[in-house]
């Protein structure tokens, strides 16, 4: 089957999107999949983790959507560079996930299949409860992302929270 | 010297092989690895702050009922051959127990245990919670130490991420936190050479296997420590049941295994099996592999109703107090001693308990 997109590769990514209750599906070759932000499994590096960060930014990691030219940063909570992440493969603090979000979202896919926490919710002592309008918002914002990863399993577990929600 | 016997069962209940299906499964251990809010986590945080790590642990765990009673062990002020000792009773990883490399024990390593739950304190993570649990266990170790997440969630303020989780130092731990390991022996995979069909099937299912004693470790007498590999994008409870799925399908495998073992090659099987248990009860020198492989063969013996005096609580016990510090740990010579007067000691040890009432500790 040839790519629906650029009509020249054979398809292998298949994408089913359920919108509105209509359902459509997509075929696409791999590299118009990753235009799309859409990875195959089959593209996906095996490996420890602290091979995949030694490689960030070389070899295996030019080759990712965005990473060849990921920007140099540093967290300004505790200092680590993107340099230091590469070479000792761990976060030194929680703002790190917000300092190298985007690599790390990238490895987080690659390394668990998707970016979603889904398990256990946690409520630190003395934070309020969050209202249900924002947990449903936030459930509608995971369906979405699970749904164009074509993570349907995780997507229906999403579409089972947010009806409890509502 | 630290006094282990403090604790009960020495800090391993798991040992008793009292646990569904301990022919097989030794133990099942279940850790959420967890952070404090605000705090540099562990590889980069100084000794000040893992000590005040430390302190505000402590003070939540007073009053929670499964550690109100828990014996503290600061690692960083014990030597090394004593931190051997608690890393060979699983009760620490090598990296807590500062045995990685050089050997360095990290300022502020603790550990704080009771019965069969526990905390690892100011390793890569402020708090890894673990339970261990004799055989297969995964629901009932994931709650207990579920219970005692809440409960020092409460107290504690843990580093969470609403799309991330729970957040932790290594990517790899990120969302849950938590890895279940079944530590399983597989004789019959291995001697049917099915094994690697086996474990190259479970990374392909998310799953991953280590040796006896953890990551980084060689498999060393057929035992795997089988466990999830991925903590994101699944609830708790889906990745335990996808792991206790895999483990009832593999110990399915092994069962089969040692069925056609017996039955197209019961001599070849009942000689290895006979010639492991003559030599462990008569060898004046053991090296700990070749003991570790031998215990294998008898263990597969009594699995298989072939040995019958040996019961499966004293071989558990010997896979610990076999090792090179619990060998050494027991002898005026202590670290002193020589790897062939250890071999001589471990021989000598080995041939005591399993001739006279099978239960002994040395």
């Amino acid at each position: 089957m040839q790519c629906q997109q650029c009509g020249q590769s054979e398809a292998v990514v298949h994408l089913t999107q359920i919108m509105d209750n209509d359902v459509t599906t997509m075929h696409l070759c791999e590299a118009c999949a990753a235009e799309k932000g859409i990875e195959s499994g089959a593209a996906l590096p095996q490996g420890a983790v602290g091979d995949f960060l030694a490689t960030m930014g070389k070899g295996l990691g030019a080759g990712l959507p965005g990473m060849a030219d990921a920007p140099h940063a540093t967290c300004s909570t505790c200092g680590m560079t993107t340099q230091e992440l590469r070479d000792l493969g761990r976060l030194g603090c929680a703002d790190c996930y917000q300092a190298f979000e985007d690599p790390l979202r990238q490895l987080l896919r690659r390394l668990h299949g998707s970016t979603t926490h889904v398990g256990e919710r946690y409520r630190p002592p003395g934070a309020e409860v969050e209202p249900p309008m924002a947990q449903a918002a936030e459930l509608r914002e995971q369906l979405r992302v699970a749904i164009e990863t074509e993570n349907f399993e995780l997507a229906a577990e999403l579409r089972d929270r947010l009806r409890g929600v509502e | 010297m630290i006094d282990l016997s403090l604790l009960s069962d020495g800090g391993m209940p798991w040992l008793d092989a009292s646990g569904r299906a301990s022919h097989l499964v030794l133990s099942t251990r279940v850790r959420l690895a967890r952070n404090l809010r605000g705090r540099i986590f562990g590889l980069r945080n100084s000794p000040k702050e893992r000590e005040a790590v430390l302190t505000e642990v402590l003070a939540a765990t007073r009053d929670t009922p499964q550690l109100a009673g828990a014996m503290l062990i600061r690692l960083d002020q014990l030597e090394r051959s004593d931190r051997e000792l608690l890393h060979e009773r699983h009760l620490v990883s090598r990296e807590l127990a500062g045995l990685e490399g050089g050997g360095d024990v990290r300022a502020g390593a603790a550990l704080l245990v009771q019965n069969r739950v526990g905390v690892m304190l100011n390793e890569e993570d402020h708090l890894r919670i673990q339970g261990l649990h004799s055989g297969l266990a995964l629901e009932a170790a994931y709650a207990e130490v579920d219970t005692l997440d809440s409960e020092l969630g409460q107290r504690l303020a843990f580093a969470f991420h609403p799309q991330f989780g729970y957040l932790t130092s290594c990517p790899t731990n990120v969302g849950t936190g938590l890895r279940a390991s079944v530590l399983i022996h597989l004789p019959g995979l291995v001697l049917t050479k099915e094994i690697t069909k086996v474990l190259q099937g479970l990374s392909q299912v998310g799953l991953t296997f280590r040796g006896l004693y953890g990551e980084g470790s060689e498999v060393v007498g057929n035992f795997f420590q089988l466990s999830n590999q991925t903590t994101l994008a699944k609830s708790e409870v889906d990745l335990l049941d996808h792991l206790g799925k895999m483990v009832r399908q593999i110990i399915e495998y092994e069962e089969k295994a040692r069925q056609i073992l017996l039955r197209d090659a019961p001599t070849v099987i009942e000689d290895k099996v006979w010639r492991a248990y003559g030599l462990l009860r008569h060898a004046r020198s053991m090296p700990v592999e070749e003991a570790m492989n031998l215990l294998s063969g008898v263990r597969l013996g009594v699995g298989l109703g072939l040995i019958s005096d040996v019961s499966m609580y004293a071989l558990n016990k010997l896979l610990v107090y076999a090792q090179p510090a619990h060998i050494a740990a027991h002898d005026a010579g202590g670290p002193e001693l020589s790897r062939s007067e250890i071999n001589i000691k471990r021989a000598s040890y080995i041939r005591q308990s399993l001739t006279s009432g099978h239960d002994k500790t040395p």
